[in-house]
């Protein structure tokens, strides 16, 4: 019954390197092959650049251009003048930072939607060491970019606002808040990654990671008293978000790296969940 | 070579693979059968370290999938479900899973080349057919040159080319000694192509040997004969201990006599003696697909106590089977074995290609 059969082409190794030691600089490349070519990649990164810069510009064009006029603008711009860089970089990342909690979130759940986590685990069956290449790898593309922009993002802000709140990269604290503001969105990167890999439903992992940063400090500013206060303080973004501000105001009960540090931890615990989930489930 | 122990998955209440156990041997093409549901992926899944068994363990030539630092140039995988990102080419899935083997890229052209991909690697997959999905997936289960292989229904989706060029590349593989663990629901497919039998039924292990034993096991066979003067021929096959049922007259006819127990020669001979004309006489081999699937239907009822048709199983432990009726058939088919051996074949060839 094999007797018809054309020839098939020899499977056989032409150029097959001998067996060595894979290392983590292996995984590292294969997570950044994955990241890199898929579209929605480029996509949600370019949406960050666009949103971020643009609206940096904007808010910082539309309050210079209303300075001093308007409803209650003297607090405005008081409150501005003490923290510009805080205002300028706090214009952009308001809104450019949802495309990194998409992106983060996307990393992880496009391989559960498509399958691919099949073939991931397949070739890296030390789950942990898939998940620590995936989470560096897309880290320091965030850190890398965003970084960028956060200069991008002063440097314009500052040029517009210049007329009435001049502000330099050496005055006080303004180079930690810039520098902070690109760490602060790689670690909301992980922070979604990791809510992204307990969840490993795509529209489900974006709404609770939104939900996480846009919503609950909304809520918890409604509660009342100092506990109201402390609970807000130490919410994910609320806390890390202080690293991207230049002053501290009279009644925040937490430093700038301080408040890094809260979200931090977040993060890590969160990610400790994801790892431990994604060592025990099935995939 | 591929061993599972006892191998359990339960879903919930759902037992998805029951005590399990099995050899794969190397050098061959094992086809893994079983219906839809009988936990042939979910094995496939326990084996590849994808899914954690409740008991039992799988080991690939000794070792777990998960201890295996290069797995993928030990162990190539197709896995019944695409599993690929639709927006990435085939190109840049090859290459990320090359890269986590410390593979150049190569080796990447080379599996393209293999499956006749090299022209549209380049494309997003979202784009390709199932078939030229399923031959992505037979270029990364090649990529590592690995000595086992896996596949879970790899010719679904493929046309008649496909699924020739899937036959040939296995049995070509075997040939050169590697492991190949084939799944499928087609008992037709399988008796094409595979040497040795893995049957499953509801996670429990049916059958275990060769495919041509589990053929002419699994098979109903007859004789038909048709004869101007069949009353007299019944009598005679009654009297050599033949059992000679009278058929329902059709276009063809009336006379015609099913005959079991008594191969084709036999009659002949008896019939020559005695002087009574044939018109007819055709060794029959009953539908392969509905001699499985009577098998495998079966196997529902382990729970109840039932002992369906057994056979000898290769694994320490074919839980449940009984080898009650193992001897007897075993004299049978022993005696005509080379006949039988020959039209059975063709037989499921045949029929193995009409249901294409």
């Amino acid at each position: 019954m094999t007797a018809t059969s054309p020839a098939v082409p020899a499977a056989a190794p032409t150029a097959l390197p001998p067996a060595h030691h894979v290392g983590f600089g292996h995984l590292m490349l294969a997570e950044w092959t994955k990241i890199r070519s898929v579209r929605s990649t480029v996509w949600t990164l370019l949406l960050f650049v666009v949103l971020t810069v643009g609206f940096t510009a904007l808010f910082t064009w539309l309050t210079a251009s209303n300075w001093t006029s308007g409803n209650n603008a003297a607090t405005r711009d008081a409150t501005i003048a003490a923290n510009p860089v805080g205002f300028i970089l706090g214009a952009g990342i308001g809104l450019g930072q949802l495309t990194i909690c998409v992106l983060g979130v996307l990393v992880i759940t496009s391989e559960y939607s498509t399958g691919v986590i099949r073939s991931s685990l397949l070739a890296v069956p030390r789950r942990l060491n898939m998940l620590a290449a995936k989470a560096v790898v897309f880290a320091l593309l965030i850190v890398v970019i965003a970084e960028i922009i956060a200069f991008t993002c002063f440097f314009v802000g500052s040029a517009i606002l210049h007329s009435h709140v001049p502000v330099a990269i050496g005055d006080q604290n303004v180079l930690r808040a810039v520098l902070g503001a690109g760490l602060y969105l790689a670690v909301l990167g992980l922070f979604a990654l990791s809510i992204g890999l307990l969840i490993r439903h795509t529209a489900a992992g974006i709404t609770t990671v939104i939900g996480a940063v846009l919503v609950l400090p909304i809520l918890s500013g409604l509660l009342p008293g100092s506990w109201g206060a402390h609970i807000n303080a130490y919410l994910p973004e609320q806390a890390g978000s202080l690293v991207y501000s230049a002053h501290r105001t009279s009644d925040q009960l937490l430093s700038a790296w301080q408040g890094f540090g809260v979200f931090c931890l977040w993060t890590a615990v969160l990610l400790v969940a994801g790892a431990y989930l994604l060592q025990r489930r099935d995939a | 070579m591929i061993e599972a122990r006892d191998l359990t998955k339960r879903y919930g209440d759902k037992t998805a693979v029951d005590h399990l156990s099995f050899k794969v041997e190397a050098g061959r093409v094992t086809g893994f059968l079983g219906p839809n549901g009988a936990g042939k992926s979910t094995t496939m899944r326990l084996i590849l370290g994808l899914d954690r068994p409740q008991e039992g363990s799988a080991t690939i030539d000794g070792r777990a999938y998960t201890d295996l630092p290069q797995p993928l140039r030990t162990v190539g995988a197709l896995l019944e479900a695409k599993a690929m990102h639709p927006g990435r080419s085939a190109y840049n899935h090859l290459l990320f899973l090359a890269q986590t083997q410390g593979l150049p890229r190569s080796r990447v052209d080379h599996v393209l080349d293999l499956v006749g991909l090299r022209e549209v690697a380049r494309k997003r997959t979202g784009q390709y057919s199932l078939g030229m999905g399923q031959r992505v997936g037979i270029a990364v289960a090649m990529l590592g040159d690995p000595d086992v292989l896996l596949l879970d229904e790899p010719v679904n989706g493929l046309d008649p080319e496909g699924i020739l060029w899937i036959r040939n590349l296995m049995k070509q593989l075997a040939a050169e000694g590697r492991t190949i663990f084939v799944s499928s629901h087609l008992m037709n497919e399988m008796a094409v192509t595979a040497d040795h039998l893995i049957v499953i039924g509801r996670g429990k292990l049916i059958a275990d040997c060769g495919t041509q034993e589990f053929i002419e096991r699994s098979s109903d066979k007859y004789v038909l004969v048709r004869s101007p003067d069949a009353a007299r021929l019944a009598d005679l096959i009654a009297a050599q201990g033949g059992k000679a049922e009278p058929q329902p007259a059709d276009n063809g006819g009336s006379g015609l006599l099913r005959v079991t127990d008594m191969d084709a020669a036999r009659i002949g001979e008896l019939a020559a003696a005695d002087r009574v004309v044939l018109h007819e006489l055709t060794p029959r081999l009953a539908s392969l697909e509905e001699a499985y699937m009577e098998l495998t239907a079966d196997s529902s009822e382990y729970g109840a106590g039932a002992a369906p048709a057994a056979l000898p199983a290769g694994g320490a432990a074919a839980a449940g089977t009984e080898p009650a009726t193992t001897a007897s058939s075993s004299t049978a088919s022993s005696t005509t074995a080379s006949s039988t051996t020959a039209s059975s074949t063709t037989a499921s060839s045949t029929t193995g290609q009409d249901s294409q």
